[in-house]
Formats: C-alpha cells, structure tokens, sequence
C-alpha cells in the first residue's frame, strides 16, 4: 500500500476517534440544554463530571486531522480551507465558545442564574459546532469543491440540503453517542433511565437521518452515494452497520449499557469508515485524490514516523487517563 | 479596510491573544510542580495548598489556551491557505510533533486537574511534570516552524517550485536555536514575573502571610532565572538575525546608513522618509559587537536594501527598544531580589521592603509587554515576506473577499473572553487564603 494512503487511513483513524471521544463530549452539551425535570441538576452534573477531565484531550484528535492533512495533503488543506472558509470559521467560534463557556461555568458563581447563563452558552455551541462541522464535511463529499476557486462558490458548496443533512446527522450521532455513554457513567437507576430514553430516542433520529441524508445525496453527493450504494464491500458495510445498529437498540431496551456503547460505537465508526471508502481515493470530491495531493516521499515518511512514535506514547498515556476517570 | 490587512490582523490579534496563554501553559505548570514538591516533601499543608490554588487559576487559562491555539492551527489555511499549500509538506513535521505535545499535555493536564483524590501524590507529581515538558515541547515546535519562516531551508527552488525538501533540515534551521531559547525563558520570565506580581500585591497588605510568602519565592525563582539568563539567549538570537536576516536587524535598530563600527541607539524616533532615526542615544560600535562580535564590522543600513524588501521600520524600531528595555529591566529586578534573598534568607526578611513588594507589583506585567513586543518585532520585521526571502505575505492570502468580517469577530469574542479571563482570575485572587495558617482541612477538601 502506498505510504499516502496508510496516512490517510491514518488520518481517517483519528477522525473516528475524535467523533468517538470528542463528538461524544458536543453530544454532552446537547443533554446539557434537555436537562430539566426533577433530576435536571444531577442530570448536568453527571455530564460536566463525565467531561471535564477528557475534554481537553478528546479535543485533540481534531488537530491531529488538521496537521495531518497539512502536512502530508498541503493542496488539499489550501482548498478545503479556502473554499469552505465560512462554515470553518462558524466551526472555530462554536469551539471557542463551547470550551470557554464549559469551563468559565466551572470556576464561576456557583449561583442558578450565572450558572444557566453558562449552560446556554455551553449547550449551544455544542449543538451549532457539530451541524456546522457535518456540513464542511457534508461539503468535501458533494463535489462540489473544485481546486480553482470561482468567488461565487465560497457559499454555494455547502449552504445546500445535503450538507446540512449530514451536519444534522453528525449532531444526532452526537448526542446518541453521548447518551449512551452516559447510561453507563450513571451511578443512580434513575440517571440512567433518563440517559437510557435519551439514547433510545436519538437511536430514532440517528436512523431518520440517515435515510434523509442518503435520499439527498442522489443529487447532492451523487459519486459517494454511488459508492455507498454499489461497491463490492457496500452491502458488508449496511450489512454489519444495521447489526450494530439493531444491537445497540436491543442493548438498551434490555439495560446491558456496556454492550450498547460498544454497539453503539462500532455502528458510528462504521458509518464514518464507510464514507471515508465511497470516497476514496478522492480527499475533496471531484479533483483532489490522496495521490495528487500528496507530499514528497520523504516528507510522508517521516510523518509516518512521528504518528507511530506518537502512538505509543499517547495510547498508554490516554489509556491511563480513561482508567483513572472511566474505570468503575 | 484591504483584505489582506485585515487577514493580517486578524492573524496578529489571535497570535497576541494566544501567545499570553500559552506563555502560562508553558511555565505555570512548572510553578505547581515545584510548590508540590515542597509539599511531598515538608509535608507543609500550605504548599498543598498554593498547588491547589495555582491549579485552579490555570485551569481557566488552558481551556482559553486550548481552543485559542485551535483557531491558529486552521487559521495557517483559512487566512494563507497558499503559504500552507507550499509550506505545509516542509514545515508541517514540527506541527506534526506539536500535536502529539498538545496531546499529552491536555491527557496529564485532565489527571493533574482532577486527579487529587484519583491517583497517589507521587503518579500526580509525575502528571504534572508531564504537563510542565510537553508544554514546553509544544511551545518549541511551533517556534521551530516560525524560525523557518524566518530562515527558511530545506528545500531548493527551481523556477519558484521548492523541490529536494528536507523537512529534518527545515526544522534544524539556523534560526531554530535562538529563537526557540528566547522564546521558552521568555515564557518562565513573563509568567513569574506577573505571578509574582500578584502575590507582593496581596503581601502589601498581608505581610506575614506564608501562603502569599511561598508563592512569591517559588514564582520569582522561576521567573528570576528566566530574566536573568535571556540576555544570552538575545544575544545569541541578534547574532543570528544578522546572519540571516541583516534588513530585519537595521530595523531593529532604526540603522539606515551602512556603516564600519556602528552605534546601538537607545531609543529615537525613526524617520523612514528622511532615511534618519531622530533623538536617540548611541552608544558607539556596540551595535557591530553585539551583531558580529566585532567593533569594526560592517552592518548595512536599510537604505541599501531596495524599498521592497523593507519592513515598517518605526514600528519595528520602538516595538524593538520596549522588548529590550522590559527585559533589561527584569533582569535588573531579579538580580536586586536574589541579593535581598541570599543576605534576607536566614531571617526570613528578604520579603520585608515596601519598595521590594513595589517593585515587583510593577514589574508584574513588564514580561507580557516584552512578549507581545517581541513577537511584533519578529513577525512584522519579516514583512514583507512570510517565507523571508521566498513568498511576499501578499501572495499567501486567501482570494476570500470580505475579511473584515471574521477580523471583527474574532477580536469582539477575544476582548469577551479576555474580560471574563480577567474577572474570574480576580475571583480566585480575592479567594485566597488570609489567614497565615490556613486551615489544613481546607487544603486536602479543595480542588
């Protein structure tokens, strides 16, 4: 296999990684803003003690995409960057306010009011930075990016339905992930009731979006649809997808939360691995491939290797941080 | 207001605003670590205590860091997406290496953070050593690939397209060195100074307290001997912007005219259209010494560089002299407080000077200004290149129109986020401890 495509796949990897982890942490956000009720303070503080000592770093896998694709993919950044400047730049200030207001909530008054006004904050940016981080990536699938920029496309490749479907569906994921999560971080049966109904209904409106985003991609992002729909492993993909899907629904109907969030999490990793291969080898659907944009021999080589010598520096250290805060 | 201005500035107010984060993300983990080694130990509870308190100041201040440092990362595209379609497969490694630092500072930061009850005090030591390195580590990457800009090597140019690219030589260039070593003492520096600051302000009314007492000899240690040894690493990075970057250094300097045995000027107004720099003090051949260890060596004034290649010399100029100033100023500070501490030490009564305390209230901020000063004279004393010598910051824009918008945005949330940094850090000021014993039960229930 040729060293580009093992460092997009690398790249891929932390993708996945970061929609895993960090996609989990919006996902938080969003419960954050649906907590009420009688258990509405226990229901955030659950949440806030679930995020707060990972954030930081589940935040990283999302630097690790951008100096990946800038260091072994440079064209590809440039275009991405240029042509999907203003959802980027709505994706950096729903970070900011996300990571500031969560913590500003931490270490402020800890009276009703100042802390809601946080919360609001809080949630949502953690609802508006996941729609917006869907729709660049919704926008990198359509084809509709091409490498010679016309002024009239900084707007037309993502301010469009199929985009915005997947930003909605990547929000959903989001916030199926984190209440998942959360049934098995509950300590009391009632949290996890109310994590458990949570899961349930977002698993619904994970599977409604999916099928939108799969109708408006007919004419929204016909090559990946196409991929999605006809290649040879396409029907292994929905085949192991809809069983994990099935099992995470089965899983929590029946409480055994350990097993939905490993269901839960194959069937994300599934999806995002199974667009990843409909558009392959394209970066940016229709002019930019992994080969094309790739960086010298040398450059890929040593990037190899920093991302293996890095790996087994971060994976203990990681593992050790989840076993610390996760472990029950 | 001209696209690339506005890119421009936004670029410089997201690099002002971050750069005090992480200044602070690079030295205040090292000022907790040394206050819970005094902890482990004398077992003092009031050591815990200061880490404790510490901790929770810069927890406020790595978030900001944090998501501040993200913007950078994808503003290299969105604001010069063609400097990084050329530059990204030569300078991305240290970007690279960069990540995996911000990695393990942001894994062992959650375990230092929220990790007091969670793992033995010896493990949560070696957490917040971890953090203390690999932000250090962090800092000097990203250094490293501003050095290149520069200096940049690692590659040849053949007919405007860099071929043979050697991003190991990229990063070993001849800038890397100094200007890594400049910038991480001047981190230590600037944040020991304003924490110091900070609790001589709180001695001045408390002058018994042992918590503040403690604080102040930890922060001043760390921030004296930055000061104290960023001379030699100046010297040693002037030496090699005269080296590699000779119009950048006449900048510096307001030195128009070419000359054997030139002057260094304190201070003076330069006059770009006259070719002159009005009302300074020279002080004669100092300026070829410091630049090429000899009194009679030639430095080339700007009006032998075309009118092209020069940058904004006035704002260079005295953005120059404050940077030098603050730190000589630093400097002469901590020399005065490691006297006061070897002849004070036995009685404890180095701290016993109202214009010590003074002193030092004032010095708080004088690192920041060198910081911010500092990066004014490297970045806008590389203009008008972004790549010295190869990409004009012209040709690296991005072709969106209409800049201004994200340049206003980005400036309104940064003063928002500053003003809550601000108050919230003077909440945890306000909080802490008055009493000179303070309730060791308070110390162990904290954080």
């Amino acid at each position: 296999m040729p060293l580009e495509t093992i460092i997009a796949g690398a790249m891929v990897g932390s993708l996945v990684l970061y929609a895993l982890l960090g996609g989990a942490d919006y996902g938080g956000g969003v419960w954050d803003l649906f907590a009420f009720g009688p258990r509405g303070r226990a229901q955030r503080t659950l949440i806030a003690e679930a995020i707060s000592p990972v954030w930081e770093a589940n935040h990283v896998w999302l630097i690790l995409v951008v100096v990946i694709l800038f260091t072994a993919f440079p064209p590809a950044f440039a275009t991405i960057a240029t042509a999907l400047h203003i959802p980027i730049t709505l994706v950096l200030i729903g970070i900011i306010l996300r990571g500031t207001a969560f913590t500003f909530r931490t270490y402020d008054v800890q009276r009703d009011n100042v802390q809601r006004r946080w919360s609001l904050v809080f949630s949502i940016a953690s609802i508006i930075t996941p729609i917006l981080l869907g729709t660049t990536l919704g926008a990198i699938a359509s084809g509709t990016i091409r490498s010679e920029n016309v002024p009239s496309s900084f707007f037309r490749s993502w301010l469009a339905p199929f985009p915005f479907a997947v930003g909605f569906f990547a929000l959903a994921l989001f916030a199926f992930l984190a209440a998942v999560y959360l049934t098995v971080e509950a300590r009391e049966r009632e949290l996890q009731e109310d994590f458990r109904r949570r899961a349930l209904l977002a698993g619904v409106v994970v599977g409604l979006l999916a099928l939108t985003v799969f109708i408006l991609a007919k004419t929204g992002a016909p090559t990946v649809r196409a991929g999605i729909s006809r290649s040879w492993w396409a029907l292994g993909l929905h085949l192991f997808t809809a069983i994990f899907a099935i099992g995470a629904f089965v899983t929590l109907w029946t409480r055994r939360y350990w097993l939905a969030r490993v269901c839960a999490a194959a069937q994300v990793t599934l999806i995002l691995l199974g667009w990843a291969f409909a558009q392959f080898p394209h970066l940016v659907e229709p002019d930019i491939t992994i080969s094309s944009a790739a960086a010298p021999q040398v450059t890929l080589e040593l990037l190899l290797g920093a991302l293996a010598a890095g790996a087994i520096l971060l994976f203990p250290s990681y593992y050790y941080l989840f076993r610390i805060f996760k472990a029950e | 207001m001209e696209d690339l201005l506005a890119a421009r500035s936004q670029m410089a107010m997201s690099l002002a605003f971050h750069i005090i984060f992480a200044a602070i993300g690079i030295a205040m983990p090292l000022l907790m670590i040394i206050a819970e080694w005094k902890w482990l130990r004398s077992k003092d509870e009031i050591y815990l205590t200061l880490a404790q308190r510490w901790a929770k100041g810069a927890a406020i201040l790595f978030a900001v860091g944090a998501v501040s440092g993200t913007v950078l990362s994808f503003e290299l595209g969105l604001l010069w997406p063609r400097f990084m379609g050329y530059a990204g497969s030569i300078i991305g490694m240290p970007f690279s290496l960069e990540g995996f630092a911000f990695f393990t500072e942001a894994i062992f930061l959650g375990i230092y953070l929220y990790g007091w009850k969670r793992v033995p005090p010896r493990a949560h030591l070696f957490a917040g050593a971890m953090v203390a390195i690999s932000g250090a580590a962090s800092g000097i990457f990203v250094v490293i690939a501003n050095a290149w800009m520069n200096a940049p090597t690692g590659f040849r140019l053949v007919e405007g397209t860099p071929v043979d690219i050697d991003p190991i030589a990229a990063m070993l260039n001849p800038a890397a060195f100094s200007q890594t070593f400049h910038m991480t003492l001047a981190a230590y520096a600037a944040t020991g100074f304003a924490v110091a600051g900070i609790h001589a302000f709180m001695l001045r009314r408390d002058a018994n307290n042992r918590f503040h007492r403690a604080a102040l000899a930890i922060a001043l240690l760390v921030g004296g001997v930055g000061a104290i040894l960023q001379p030699l690493s100046g010297d040693s990075l002037a030496k090699s912007v005269a080296r590699t970057q000779p119009v950048k250094l006449a900048a510096f300097e307001g030195h128009f005219e070419t000359e054997r045995g030139a002057a260094f000027r304190i201070g003076g107004i330069p006059d770009e259209a006259a070719g002159v720099t009005h009302y300074s003090i020279e002080i004669p051949y100092l300026l070829s010494i410091l630049a090429y260890g000899d009194p009679n060596a030639v430095v080339k004034g700007l009006n032998d560089f075309p009118a092209a290649n020069r940058p904004p010399v006035a704002v260079v100029h005295i953005a120059f002299q404050l940077m030098v100033g603050c730190g000589v100023a630093m400097m002469l500070v901590s020399l005065w407080g490691a006297w006061r501490y070897i002849r004070g030490r036995r009685n404890q009564t180095w701290l016993e000077s109202k214009w010590f305390l003074r002193l030092l209230i004032v010095a708080a901020p004088l690192g920041f200004i060198a910081i911010e000063t500092g990066w004014v004279v490297t970045e806008v004393g590389r203009q008008p290149w972004i790549i010295n010598g190869v990409m004009r910051t012209s040709e690296a824009v991005t072709p969106m129109p209409g800049l201004i918008v994200p340049f206003l945005t980005f400036t309104i949330l940064y003063i928002f986020l500053a003003a809550i940094t601000v108050w919230l850090l003077l909440r945890q000021v306000a909080a802490s401890p008055r009493d000179p014993e303070p309730n060791p039960r308070e110390a162990r229930v904290a954080a």
